[in-house]
């Protein structure tokens, strides 16, 4: 149980996915303008990264590792998370609306996204076994939507200040991330 | 090495029969015209339309919210593809254009010292802006940065001006608009848009039952552009000619120059001269409408309100048709207001203004006589708006009241109106206290009556007439018998009037209107030896069009014979019918009716379009004021005199029906808008900024 702990908080906030290891910082920038964006991409990031984390799981340990063939590892994750984003999209549009409302848009946008990928690829390299992966790739996501939603409560806030023209909008946002990056470091001696 | 092939096309296979699977069993209908619209669309996504790209503008162009020429990079050929799939003509759609609603800007004063990010949304996130008026332009101009076709600049007074030309209607910057002062709006959404509270409007405006834009008018005359201003009067009053020589004007009770000031701005005699700028130019300003929308209304009266309500319908693209029972349209107009007041002449160049919008009509029909709901719904017609006004003169229950000699007001005057002769005697008595007993004496002075009563049961103070009527007829030599109330009719010898006998009244308690009631003094009856009498003491709609056994007899009534309609939507119980004007209101000012007429029209748009009949949101429908746009003091004014409106000399008037009241001469007029304060919510042109707060 006492790894499980450490494992969450360190997924969380130590080896926090976007201000730690740098992954997925397009969808970072981009959604993170405005508080109701970012609540949804979190969501929608959440959902995506648990169950690819799932399938790219079970194909590594039962096929990839079974036929000795890993090196096909990267361009079979890419294969499987992106068919994977785009049915559970035509999924939710059918089953469950409601659902697809709040995060359908930003769906398409996780096909391709580097955090989803380098969450399935960590769990591998560590070694996790299935319930650790599952719980890795929960609070990676939870993670990411923390640092998101952080990010954004910030940017909604230096809209207000004086920032110098040259340095308004994204460039002010990627010195205001490594600011926030540097305060995570402030964990390290947690665990 | 055979292994890695094999579970790569292994994986290949099965993500993609999944997904092939997934798009049959997950299948969601979709228009099959918005793949093929997206198809014929740019692809670049760039969100120049105002949508959230390509594939969102192809459901727009299905849905109907975007014109087939919705983006500006594709040429014409597809859109006249687009048009073909969607069945109708390209371009059908009307253009939207952005709109500027503030004009304070830089005159509008400050709360703080703002130093933050020059940014709209920075400051409107700090306390809601820096101005005190809390609706209006901030001025760092959010707009204009978000416009991509360089359609916006921030004018030398600190708010935006749209180049129209360049606007193609996008919607960019009213999404980054943090106070709604740059709206994208058709034509027809602004026509039929009522006041709301939302609204950066003067006191006069809110006062306009037609919601006229006041200041703006008031501004194209001060600048010399007299066509604009009628252009402006237009979009919510097509009746300027007549309301601009007949109108009480309730804005100029709201006018902010009085409360410094002695009088107001003239208002109405401004009005009045750009219109008849317009009428002695001898050439019609054209009038825009929107694309045709195919639906039918029938308009039962050609009143003002009827006259109204088919203009702006017509406007807004739908075809209408009028059904007048008397032989010409107007209504109360021509029929119920003397030449000398509004000269037939006029009316009929003001009434082929509006004809001549494509509007059909028939006159000498009557509703329930030669037609009824069954052939205007049988006929095609899809809403019916009912502007049958208030024709039946109330009785007052006297013995005698129906010798011969006795007419009612309406009768009397619409005889008149109809150029019929009317056997009038040498001394006449008219009852009541209200417009048309005034214009019943005004006018029998006119016809050489030797000596005119006017019989009124309470005093001058209560009468419910314009001030500037009853001092012209007391000028024009009118006797008036206050706190008298008719007793009986004196017959002659050969069955005609002899005399008015009345009872002395006094005035006693105050009653539910507020006016004090009249009670009679006993034993104080008294004689008017006259030959003719004129009751006019109100009217009530004349119900001949409520034809048994049809659906009309659903139509809810009030206790005064009143269509009862919703006063926001003019929707009445039956959803197809919509009423307003004196039919629904009872006997009130030609500009209700003209506003009334509006708000059945934005109510009928709404029910033809398919759309809930609902209020608008938070409007004021002139009876409530925006409380901080009413002052107690302004600051900065001086003292200025109004131009008097020139009069005919009593002694010409009282001899003929020439219009006895003149218009202002070009340096009175331009004089006239100068003392005008161009006022908004809040702020306002003073006389003398140095000494305004």
């Amino acid at each position: 149980m006492g790894d499980y702990t450490v494992l969450i908080i360190s997924s969380i906030l130590i080896n926090n996915i976007v201000l730690a290891q740098y992954l997925g910082i397009c969808p970072f920038i981009g959604t993170s303008k405005k508080m109701e964006t970012a609540t949804g991409m979190a969501g929608a990031v959440v959902f995506v990264m648990t169950l690819a984390a799932i399938i790219t799981w079970t194909i590594d340990t039962y096929f990839l590792k079974t036929l000795d063939i890993e090196f096909l590892r990267t361009i079979a994750f890419i294969l499987v998370i992106a068919s994977l984003v785009q049915f559970v999209e035509m999924f939710l549009k059918k089953s469950i609306p409601a659902l697809y409302a709040g995060l359908g848009i930003f769906l398409p946008l996780i096909t391709t996204n580097c955090a989803v990928m380098g969450v399935c690829l960590i769990n591998i390299k560590e070694e996790y076994n299935f319930l650790q992966a599952l719980t890795s790739s929960i609070s990676y996501a939870i993670g990411f939507g923390l640092a998101l939603v952080l990010f954004a409560g910030v940017r909604e806030r230096v809209i207000l200040g004086r920032v110098p023209r040259p340095l308004q909008d994204t460039s002010i946002g990627l010195v205001t991330a490594g600011m926030l990056a540097l305060a995570f470091i402030g964990f390290r001696g947690l665990v | 090495m055979i292994e890695a092939i094999l579970f790569t096309l292994g994986l290949g296979g099965v993500c993609g029969v999944a997904l092939s699977v997934a798009s049959k069993v997950f299948y969601v209908y979709e228009d099959p015209r918005i793949a093929k619209i997206e198809g014929l669309l740019a692809g670049a996504n760039c969100g120049g339309c105002g949508y959230a790209g390509c594939s969102s503008a192809a459901v727009a162009v299905v849905n109907g919210d975007a014109p087939p020429n919705v983006c500006i990079l594709v040429g014409p050929e597809n859109v006249s593809a687009i048009a073909a799939i969607m069945g109708s003509e390209a371009g059908t759609a009307e253009p939207l254009k952005s709109y500027n609603n503030c004009q304070g800007g830089h005159r509008a004063t400050d709360r703080f010292v703002y130093q933050g990010l020059n940014q709209c949304s920075a400051v409107s996130a700090l306390y809601g802006g820096k101005r005190d008026c809390h609706i209006g332009c901030l001025g760092y101009g959010d707009c204009v940065n978000a416009c991509k076709f360089d359609a916006l600049c921030i004018g030398p007074n600190g708010y935006p001006i749209v180049d129209k030309d360049k606007c193609v209607g996008c919607g960019a910057c009213e999404r980054v608009c943090p106070k709604s002062i740059i709206e994208v709006r058709t034509m027809s959404q602004r026509l039929l848009h009522l006041n709301t509270e939302d609204d950066a409007l003067a006191p006069c405006q809110q006062t306009c039952p037609a919601e006229i834009d006041i200041p703006r008018y008031i501004t194209h005359i001060r600048e010399g552009q007299y066509d604009s201003a009628v252009d402006t009067i237009r979009e919510r009053n097509p009746l300027l000619l007549a309301c601009g020589r007949v109108c009480p004007h309730p804005c100029e009770e709201y006018c902010r120059r009085s409360i410094e000031d002695t009088e107001s701005v003239s208002i109405n005699q401004l009005k009045r001269f750009a219109a008849d700028v317009e009428m002695n130019s001898g050439k019609r300003l054209p009038i825009s409408k929107a694309p045709d929308t195919g639906k039918r209304v029938a308009v039962v009266g050609g009143g003002p309100a009827g006259l109204s309500c088919a203009y702006f319908l017509r406007r807004v693209g739908h075809d209408v048709t009028i059904f007048e029972a008397m032989p010409k349209l107007g209504g109360m107009l021509r029929y119920g207001i003397p030449e000398y007041r509004l000269p037939k002449a006029v009316l009929d160049w003001e009434i082929e203004s509006i004809l001549n919008l494509g509007i059909d009509h028939h006159t000498n029909v009557k509703m329930g006589l030669d037609f009824d709901l069954g052939s205007l719904v049988g006929g095609g017609f899809d809403a019916i708006f009912m502007g049958v006004g208030a024709w039946k003169d109330y009785k007052l229950k006297i013995p005698g009241e129906d010798l011969s000699g006795c007419f009612t007001g309406i009768n009397f005057l619409s005889a008149l109106g109809n150029q019929e002769n009317v056997d009038i005697g040498k001394r006449a008595a008219v009852i009541g206290g209200g417009n048309t007993a005034i214009d019943c004496v005004r006018t029998l002075i006119r016809m050489g009556v030797e000596k005119v009563y006017l019989v009124y049961r309470r005093t001058r103070k209560e009468m419910p007439a314009n001030d500037v009527e009853i001092v012209a007829a007391e000028h024009e030599g009118v006797e008036f018998v206050f706190l008298a109330a008719p007793n009986k009719v004196i017959e002659d010898e050969n069955g005609s009037v002899a005399g008015l006998e009345y009872l002395q009244m006094e005035l006693g308690e105050p009653d539910a209107s507020g006016r004090r009631r009249p009670v009679p003094v006993e034993g104080s009856e008294t004689v008017l030896e006259v030959d003719t009498i004129i009751t006019a003491i109100g009217q009530s709609p004349d119900t001949a069009f409520r034809t048994p056994g049809t659906r009309m007899e659903e139509l809810n009534l009030t206790r005064w014979d009143t269509i009862d309609v919703n006063p926001d939507t003019c929707q009445s119980n039956v959803p197809y019918i919509f009423a307003a004007g004196d039919g629904a209101t009872g006997p009130a000012l030609v500009v209700d009716a003209i506003g009334g007429g509006r708000r059945a029209a934005r109510g009928i748009d709404l029910f033809l379009k398919g759309k809930p009949v609902t209020a608008q949101n938070r409007a004021l429908l002139s009876q409530r004021h925006i409380p901080e746009s009413i002052f107690s003091s302004v600051p900065g004014i001086g003292t200025s005199k109004r131009k008097p409106m020139p009069e005919l000399p009593v002694q010409e008037r009282i001899h003929s029906f020439i219009e006895a009241d003149l218009v202002l001469a070009e340096p009175d007029a331009l004089e006239e808008a100068g003392r005008c304060l161009n006022c908004c919510r809040l702020c306002y042109n003073p006389d003398n900024p140095k000494n305004a707060a």
